[in-house]
């Protein structure tokens, strides 16, 4: 699939150096518009390789097992605390209105079309993009991803397509159990601080929800997970100066994906409100 | 001391001349070019000692005749392939006929020794049964059968260069490129490595490129042989079976060959910056 190696962005070689502000924008506007090229022939290496051979099964269960099974215990809690705070925002509210069976609508809409799939997208962003950063950047600053080429292995094949579909696959899971803890947190949350019953809050979660907010949490999880994922993967191995590159690379990665998780979240959002007055 | 029986290494460039060829080869980045216009030619079982300065090139020279990078200009023929044009797929198939052993030896820092020597027969999905020992009789070449268990941590500098030798031999290539594989080991243990190197030479005809800046380590290659009859490393020119030299030094300064012959005119030079690398 892919005809290029790995290391998009070498330089050109004589690259004159330009004394002028013009000059130096126009460089800088240059080198950001290759990074752009590069992160995005990198994205479309990762998901053509799916479809053709040779393809790592066992890494793509692998990362699987880190992303998803390592991921789980910070999605647990973090799932149930933003449900329960949720509850306790907004219940105090309603309680103005005489209107505290609502609470489970509003907790449920928010975690699944909202929170959940943007708060476990920050949060795998911030444990597993950074991950995939410093583990592909040591492996490239000690030489281990030429080895690979040296030997006949194409990098994006081994290193980037099963780390992305194994983040395609967990986060959405991820999220999915991100959302029913936060259901159970608002539950304990209402029951305990609303004297709400939990058969209302629960039969009230469920039938406020449409076809059309599962899949806007899924369509946000699936996008989150190949943000974070690819970007990750660009940071490592697109890794400049030695260990230093390597810790640049990590808070990079983690700061550029979740940057672009909430402005794709966004966008995201109104194209879900658009689709659903449309359809 | 074992050594690999069954299967002898091909040999490269019977039919096709040279084993690798460089013309006019130029490479650079944002400093300037780096190579300039280098051309050299190595003959089938033919040693070559690429010495020179820090950052003249030697690492560079060594990727691009494996086709890990891709010169600016001129033109790299290995095995009568011009890998210079050719797409990073086709590129891919073509390593697999070359073994590179790195500076460091660029081990894979999560599987253990037996691993990163079967790396290429498990990415060739080649049957278990007949990896095993094809793993063990080149560790045993390498003398590091006992190692196969332990992760490239736990070895020393030296044995994780053995390691990187035996993992570039264990397809038997008929091309071998060494990146400066006795830098920053002890004399002993450099010994040790450059016999590993005359074996590998002598009992199969290996073609190499050994880049290095330690003029001894070429004179060892050029002044020594290892005999199969005594299995010992004897005194005397290394010669093919067509009592050729089989060593020869070229020396790079200014990205270009300054220097190309055996080790008598190296040793006879009065050229200063020649004498530079014999005191």
């Amino acid at each position: 699939m892919s005809d290029a190696p790995l290391r998009f962005t070498r330089s050109q070689p004589n690259a004159p150096e330009s004394p002028s502000v013009a000059g130096f924008l126009t460089d800088a506007a240059k080198e950001n518009v290759l990074k752009v090229q590069d992160f995005a022939k990198l994205s479309y290496h990762s998901i053509g390789n799916l479809f053709t051979r040779p393809r790592y099964g066992e890494d793509t269960v692998h990362q699987m097992d880190d992303i998803g099974v390592g991921s789980l215990p910070i999605v647990l809690l973090s799932g149930f605390f933003i449900g329960a705070v949720m509850v306790l925002q907004t219940g105090s509210q309603f309680q103005r209105f005489g209107q505290v069976s609502l609470t489970g609508d509003i907790v449920s809409l928010a975690l699944v079309r909202e929170l959940g799939p943007s708060i476990t997208g920050l949060l795998v962003a911030g444990r597993c993009s950074s991950g995939i950063a410093s583990e592909l950047g040591s492996m490239l600053v000690t030489e281990q991803v030429d080895a690979m080429r040296a030997m006949g292995t194409d990098p994006s094949r081994k290193l980037v397509s099963p780390r992305v579909l194994a983040a395609l696959i967990v986060v959405p899971l991820l999220t999915a159990i991100s959302v029913f803890m936060g259901l159970v947190g608002g539950m304990f949350a209402s029951v305990l601080s609303l004297r709400l019953s939990a058969t209302t809050f629960w039969q009230r979660a469920i039938a406020i929800l449409e076809f059309s907010d599962l899949m806007q949490g899924f369509t946000k999880s699936v996008v989150f997970a190949f943000i974070l994922s690819t970007v990750g993967c660009y940071q490592g191995l697109n890794v400049r100066g030695g260990t230093q590159g390597v810790g640049r690379a990590t808070t990079q990665a983690v700061v550029v994906s979740s940057v672009l998780i909430i402005v794709a979240d966004t966008f995201l959002t109104k194209l879900a409100l658009f689709l659903a007055e449309k359809l | 001391m074992g050594s690999p029986s069954t299967n002898s290494f091909a040999t490269p460039g019977s039919e096709v001349g040279a084993a690798l060829e460089f013309s006019d080869v130029w490479i650079g980045f944002d400093e300037g070019p780096i190579l300039r216009g280098l051309s050299f030619a190595a003959q089938p079982r033919e040693t070559l000692i690429l010495l020179g300065e820090t950052g003249t090139g030697k690492t560079l020279a060594l990727k691009l005749a494996a086709g890990l990078l891709r010169p600016d200009r001129g033109t790299v023929r290995a095995m009568g392939q011009d890998i210079s044009t050719k797409a990073e797929r086709e590129l891919l198939q073509f390593r697999r006929q070359v073994g590179f052993v790195f500076q460091e030896g660029a081990l894979f820092d999560s599987l253990t020794v037996g691993e990163n020597v079967a790396y290429r027969l498990r990415e060739d999905r080649v049957s278990d049964d007949k990896i095993e020992p094809r793993v063990e009789e080149v560790l045993r070449f390498v003398e590091l059968e006992h190692t196969a268990g332990l992760l490239p941590s736990e070895l020393s500098g030296g044995m994780r260069r053995r390691v990187s030798i035996a993992r570039a031999l264990i397809t038997r290539p008929p091309i071998v490129l060494y990146d400066s594989p006795t830098a920053g080991l002890d004399p002993i243990t450099s010994q040790t490595i450059i016999t590993l190197i005359l074996r590998l030479r002598d009992i199969y005809g290996v073609t190499a490129l050994l880049a290095t800046h330690r003029l001894q380590d070429g004179f060892a290659l050029a002044n020594f042989h290892f005999d199969s009859a005594t299995r010992s490393v004897r005194r005397g020119v290394a010669k093919d079976k067509f009592h050729l030299a089989v060593t020869r030094f070229l020396v790079l300064r200014d990205g270009r060959i300054y220097f190309e012959g055996g080790p008598e005119e190296m040793l006879g030079s009065k050229d200063p910056y020649l004498q530079r690398f014999l005191i």
